[in-house]
């Protein structure tokens, strides 16, 4: 199993899209380490500069509505595994992207909009620092530490997910039981 | 309690529910091309699995950048290119033969109704026009499905989406599906499939049911789905008839796979569209669809015409029938990339060829390549383009161009005028 947790980065809009997490232009290498200095490259947003030090040091990112939307590319993914990435929390995902995720042994966490707002909180755009998030993935909870304090917050995952988590990705476990 | 076509499927192909709501599935089709390929066949490769479940069923294509533009897209043609000869899959189109996916595997026949399909392409739910169940996968997806043949998904939800009417003058199945998005949003189909129903879709032919299927992942659909009905049975003739003894008897037989009248759907709309106008979307959202009478007049510099959407013969012809002895503006270039090299073919014959290189249209060779930025009319930075794809995402067409989806009506009529165009002046 994966680590997942660390400081998160916070990217405040809803659907964002492989578009933005992984440009097309970098679809032709068939190797997924040439995805990493490329990560959300062309993602426009206030506060946010490409590869910043936060951009850097995080390895959890906090989004809104439809992350992941657009491409079927697995490279999404790849690029943020690449850059120490394993899990991405918000409201909800695009089917394909959450698929990769999970397919990967890595997390896309569904928290409620009400919590996704209260990390949101935390948090002063995309150049935050001290924000963390640690993952049980048995007991399905996510600490979020700042400096105001700690909370856990819940989350559902089915026992088919966890078993994707626990395996590695889909491949590990559709080979070892079909 | 009825079942819909899609819960029809998933129950004739379940192999496994590996917890409640998870169906693994067998696969008919397998479709795979050169992005998205190549990753699952060099770890299969690593990982000394270097095999296949069964040739028969998988389709391969170099669409995405064809001819190669450069050293690594030469290589990633040179994998899918090796290893479909290495695996004996007959089925395999290459430079010459080949076409956008989603074009060039419906003309083949290769879609039934009931299929189960997949690939590594979100706009696969294009075949579900067969009345088939296509979803778009990631690599490990399609990865697992060329070893195995399975693949997992999510229960079966259905939102239904009854459309009525006759589109008036100048609308077709494009500015239809468009104005769908619009009511539906980008994600109001999440994890669902998306089943068009109502006379609009039932006087529809199979290139405009493509048209509406292409673009059901924009609202997040699993696969967008039509009922097979006559028409089904009419495109797929030429490959079915050694099956059947008359059309009849495959239209009975296709028809175990129609949505039953008390199927239960998980959400239903309905859509009148006698009073539609063209549309086409503004921004960078599919869901940020205005009429045309909005935005005409919107600064151009490219028109395309092609892609899964809208590369059809169908769409030629319609853009021909406005370009015909017209030019394009000295303002903007256009280019046209027929779908299948059979529809270029198609396009000469009837002469839409020559009323497009008349008007000053540059004719690629299939390929999907501008419409996601990766070769053959990529756009240069504050560049917008009139475009009959399926995705305007900010940089998708190169970075830092906007792109307007439109019709093909409207991109030829835009195409005359050098600027958003209203098409219905030019019919």
């Amino acid at each position: 199993m994966k680590n997942f947790g660390g400081q998160i980065l916070f990217l405040d809009r809803s659907d964002i899209n492989t578009d933005e997490i992984i440009p097309a232009k970098y679809l032709t290498e068939v190797e997924r380490v040439a995805m990493g200095p490329h990560l959300l490259e062309d993602l426009k947003m206030e506060g946010f500069t490409h590869m910043s030090q936060p951009m850097k040091d995080s390895t959890v990112i906090l989004s809104r509505d439809n992350f992941g939307c657009g491409s079927s590319r697995e490279h999404a993914p790849w690029a943020l595994e690449e850059n120490g990435y394993t899990v991405v929390i918000a409201p909800n995902f695009a089917r394909i992207f959450r698929g990769n995720m999970y397919n990967n042994g890595c997390m896309a966490i569904e928290l409620k909009e009400e919590e996704i707002d209260e990390i949101f909180a935390l948090s002063s755009g995309p150049e935050t620092t001290g924000v963390s998030a640690s993952v049980d993935v048995d007991a399905q909870t996510v600490s979020v530490k700042s400096s105001k304090g700690e909370k856990t917050y819940s989350f559902t995952l089915s026992s088919y997910d966890k078993d994707l988590v626990m395996a590695g990705g889909w491949l590990e476990y559709a080979d070892a039981k079909y | 309690m009825g079942k819909t076509l899609v819960e029809k499927i998933f129950e004739s192909h379940l192999v496994d529910n590996p917890c409640e709501g998870v169906h693994v599935l067998n696969l008919d089709r397998v479709f795979c091309h050169e992005i998205t390929t190549p990753p699952a066949i060099l770890d299969l490769k690593r990982r000394d699995k270097y095999r296949v479940f069964d040739p028969d069923k998988i389709k391969a294509v170099i669409d995405h950048v064809t001819p190669a533009k450069d050293s690594l897209t030469a290589t990633q043609g040179k994998i899918l290119r090796d290893w479909a000869k290495d695996m004996g899959i007959k089925d395999y189109f290459d430079i010459g033969r080949n076409g956008v996916c989603h074009a060039i595997f419906p003309e083949k026949g290769f879609v039934r109704p009931g299929f189960t399909v997949i690939m590594g392409d979100s706009h696969t739910c294009t075949h579900g026009a067969f009345g088939a169940f296509a979803a778009g996968v990631g690599t490990t997806d399609l990865e697992v499905g060329i070893l195995k043949g399975i693949c997992a998904f999510k229960s079966p939800e259905t939102t239904k989406i009854t459309i009525t009417g006759t589109p008036a003058k100048g609308v077709y199945a494009k500015d239809v599906i468009l104005s769908v998005i619009k009511m539906m949003t980008t994600n109001g189909v999440t994890n669902r499939v998306a089943e068009f129903r109502g006379d609009f879709v039932d006087n529809l032919g199979m290139d405009g049911r493509l048209t509406l299927c292409n673009m059901a992942v924009e609202m997040g659909a699993t696969s967008g789905v039509c009922l097979p009905d006559m028409t089904t049975v009419e495109y797929l003739w030429p490959f079915i008839a050694g099956d059947y003894a008359s059309k009849e008897e495959a239209l009975a037989d296709f028809a175990k796979w129609r949505s039953d009248d008390d199927a239960v759907y998980a959400d239903e709309r309905t859509i009148d569209i006698s009073k539609l106008v063209p549309q086409v979307t503004d921004e960078y959202r599919p869901d940020v669809v205005k009429d045309i009478t909005e935005m005409e007049g919107r600064e151009l510099h490219q028109i395309y015409l092609g892609s899964c959407t809208n590369g059809r013969l169908e769409d030629l012809a319609i853009a021909a029938g406005i370009l015909k002895g017209k030019k394009v503006a000295d303002n903007v270039r256009m280019i046209v990339s027929p779908a299948t090299p059979k529809i270029y073919s198609d396009a000469l014959e009837a002469g839409y060829v020559k009323i497009f290189m008349d008007a000053g249209a540059c004719l690629t060779n299939p390929t999907c390549g501008a419409c996601l930025g990766m070769s053959n009319g990529v756009l240069a930075e504050g560049e917008a383009a009139a475009a009959t794809t399926n995705r305007n995402f900010n940089g998708r067409m190169g970075k830092g161009g906007m792109v307007h989806l439109c019709s093909p009506a409207t991109a030829a009529a835009s195409a005359i005028e050098g600027k958003l165009t209203d098409p219905r002046r030019y019919m």
